[in-house]
């Protein structure tokens, strides 16, 4: 068995299981543990509304703070938008997620995916400098060196595959489908899943504030 | 004894110019990726080399590699250096059979002791009894005819690596040449069909340097298995502006765009079929329309369908995904209920208010 079949196949299969068991494992671990229904009058009438509002209104930070965050909000937005146009829009991962679910799309040229990959990496790497620069302001843990590393590594190995650079192509792209795999592996487990997380927090943390009446 | 004719006198008695012949030297050479100023002395060397003694051994096989080798471009110079060479015993080309065929492989092996290059076709069968020439088995043949040669090329994905016969549930038990040959230097020339140009430029490059050539981690030739075909292929424009045939008859195969999402193995194919191309450089499979089989790696019968593209994972019969998500259920759902309990317990001891 080569690299590269060890990579897409064993490897892929075994982490997609690990995603799926852990994120639905977490999900179902905290969602199933909620309070009981708060039972007193809500100040708001509409405290319930107001609070999933929050769910779409944090996505952009409170007027007081988008001059001290715009650096963060600006680069997240970009490696947000980027890393999911080249997750779904390059035509390797249209074929792999063909090969899973069956469902198709028409990809984009490859000078674009490279370009929206580059551009993710920057974001990626801008992100990072502020976290290492400001560690006041994150108190950041191991756990969150890994994530970036996690995600960094398959933008940096597909980057390479994409344009033929480094090793051998098959090597190459056993590395990023490897790569991937680590990344598939740990997002239950870390910050990553702040993919599923921030819906329920928002909404948690809205309609708890919204129901004793807080502007938010 | 008369003495044995050289090459350039043979090629001088078929007709062949000498400005086709030192065509064919520069040819070779530049496809052996030898500097262009050794053409003349590979040329004065194949012109004064006698005639060496080939044995030819196909085991289990189809007989298209010896098919695409004399089909080539006939008659060519190529075909002319096979027919120079003593081609002792090819049991598909030898005008003698029984008995008399497997004498004269007997006195080729004897005669030439230590010397003679050994050609194979067909992967080997270690179940004996599935494949015998003459009554002995094609395992106890190659390791008797193996012992005297100076080096032996394996031709074809089949001797290479296994080939067809080697595909899952590979049921007799088929090997390789290197996989029994483990003290003779080996060279790999896969392809199923290898293309006649990589067979004939070896054994040239064997005959003017009296080596073997360079060879990659799957021992075979640099010359002509350095490169993947995606990286020489015409269509790869295509690829790189993302215009792809979706099926073999819609406008994109009509237009000649990328076969990439019909299959073709080229990115992680490496051969000469690009550029070298088959029938006197007239086409090669990708120019016919059909994706790249990937016809010179190991076991490329077994990795995945032909038509699967090649990022696509290859998920076999392993645990499936819709398992995993009811594990997962499962799990979080046990997880929650002991989660629960804690928590009523410790409400319960609280000290009441």
């Amino acid at each position: 068995m080569t690299l590269l079949d060890f990579a897409r196949g064993p490897a892929i299969h075994w982490s997609l299981i690990i995603l799926i068991v852990g994120t639905i494992w977490r999900l179902l671990g905290v969602l199933v543990l909620t309070r009981g229904a708060d039972l007193s009058r809500p100040r708001d009438a509409f405290g319930n509304f107001k609070g999933y509002r929050t769910v779409f209104s944090r996505s952009w930070p409170s007027g007081e703070f988008t001059t001290t965050t715009r650096y963060q909000t600006a680069m997240a937005y970009v490696f947000h938008i980027a890393t999911l146009i080249v997750v779904i829009g390059i035509v390797p991962h249209i074929e792999f997620i063909t090969g899973l679910t069956g469902a198709s799309w028409p990809g984009l040229p490859n000078a674009a995916g490279v370009a929206l990959g580059v551009i993710a990496l920057a974001s990626l790497l801008a992100l990072i400098m502020r976290r290492v620069s400001r560690p006041q302001v994150y108190c950041s843990s191991w756990g969150d060196y890994f994530s970036w590393v996690v995600v960094a590594a398959p933008l940096v190995t597909g980057l390479m595959a994409f344009a033929h650079l480094g090793p051998r192509y098959e090597t190459m792209l056993a590395i990023h489908i490897l790569s991937a795999a680590l990344l598939f592996a740990w997002f239950p487990f870390g910050k990553l899943m702040h993919a599923f997380w921030f819906v329920f927090s928002r909404a948690q943390s809205g309609v708890a504030y919204a129901h004793k009446g807080v502007r938010i | 004894m008369a003495k044995e004719p050289t090459l350039g006198a043979l090629l001088r008695s078929q007709g062949i110019s000498r400005r086709a012949f030192l065509q064919f030297c520069s040819a070779t050479a530049s496809m052996m990726a030898i500097p262009a100023g050794m053409a003349p002395a590979m040329a004065r060397a194949l012109e004064q080399t006698s005639r060496p003694s080939v044995i030819w051994m196909s085991f289990q096989e189809c007989t298209g590699c010896t098919e695409a080798l004399l089909r080539s471009h006939a008659p060519s110079i190529e075909a002319l250096i096979f027919d120079f060479i003593s081609l002792d015993y090819h049991h598909t080309l030898q005008a003698a059979s029984g008995h008399a065929a497997e004498r004269a492989r007997e006195e080729a092996m004897h005669e030439h002791s230590g010397e003679y290059l050994l050609l194979v076709d067909g992967s080997i069968p270690t179940v004996k009894a599935y494949s015998t020439i003459a009554g002995i088995s094609n395992l106890d043949l190659l390791l008797e005819t193996a012992a005297g040669a100076a080096a032996i090329l394996a031709v074809g994905t089949c001797a290479a690596y296994g080939g067809l016969p080697k595909a899952e549930p590979n049921p007799t038990q088929a090997v390789s040449v290197e996989e029994l040959i483990t003290d003779k230097p080996i060279v790999n020339i896969p392809g199923c069909p290898p293309l006649p140009l990589a067979i004939t430029g070896v054994v040239a490059h064997y005959l003017t340097m009296g080596a073997l050539p360079e060879l990659d981690h799957l021992g075979r030739p640099l010359s002509f298995f350095g490169e993947n075909i995606h990286d020489r292929c015409y269509r790869r424009p295509f690829y790189d502006r993302g215009l792809f045939a979706e099926t073999f008859d819609d406008e994109g195969a009509r237009k000649g765009w990328c076969l990439y999402k019909l299959g073709c193995k080229a990115p992680e194919t490496y051969n000469a079929c690009a550029h070298v191309k088959w029938n006197q450089g007239v086409s090669f499979p990708i120019q016919s329309g059909h994706g790249c089989i990937g016809c010179s790696e190991p076991n490329f019968w077994d990795k995945g369908g032909i038509y699967d593209s090649v990022p696509m994972g290859q998920f076999g019969a392993g645990p499936k995904i819709a398992v995993a998500a009811s594990v997962g259920a499962a799990a979080g759902a046990g997880a929650a209920v002991l989660s629960r309990k804690k928590k009523h317990k410790t409400e319960a001891e609280l000290p009441e208010d």
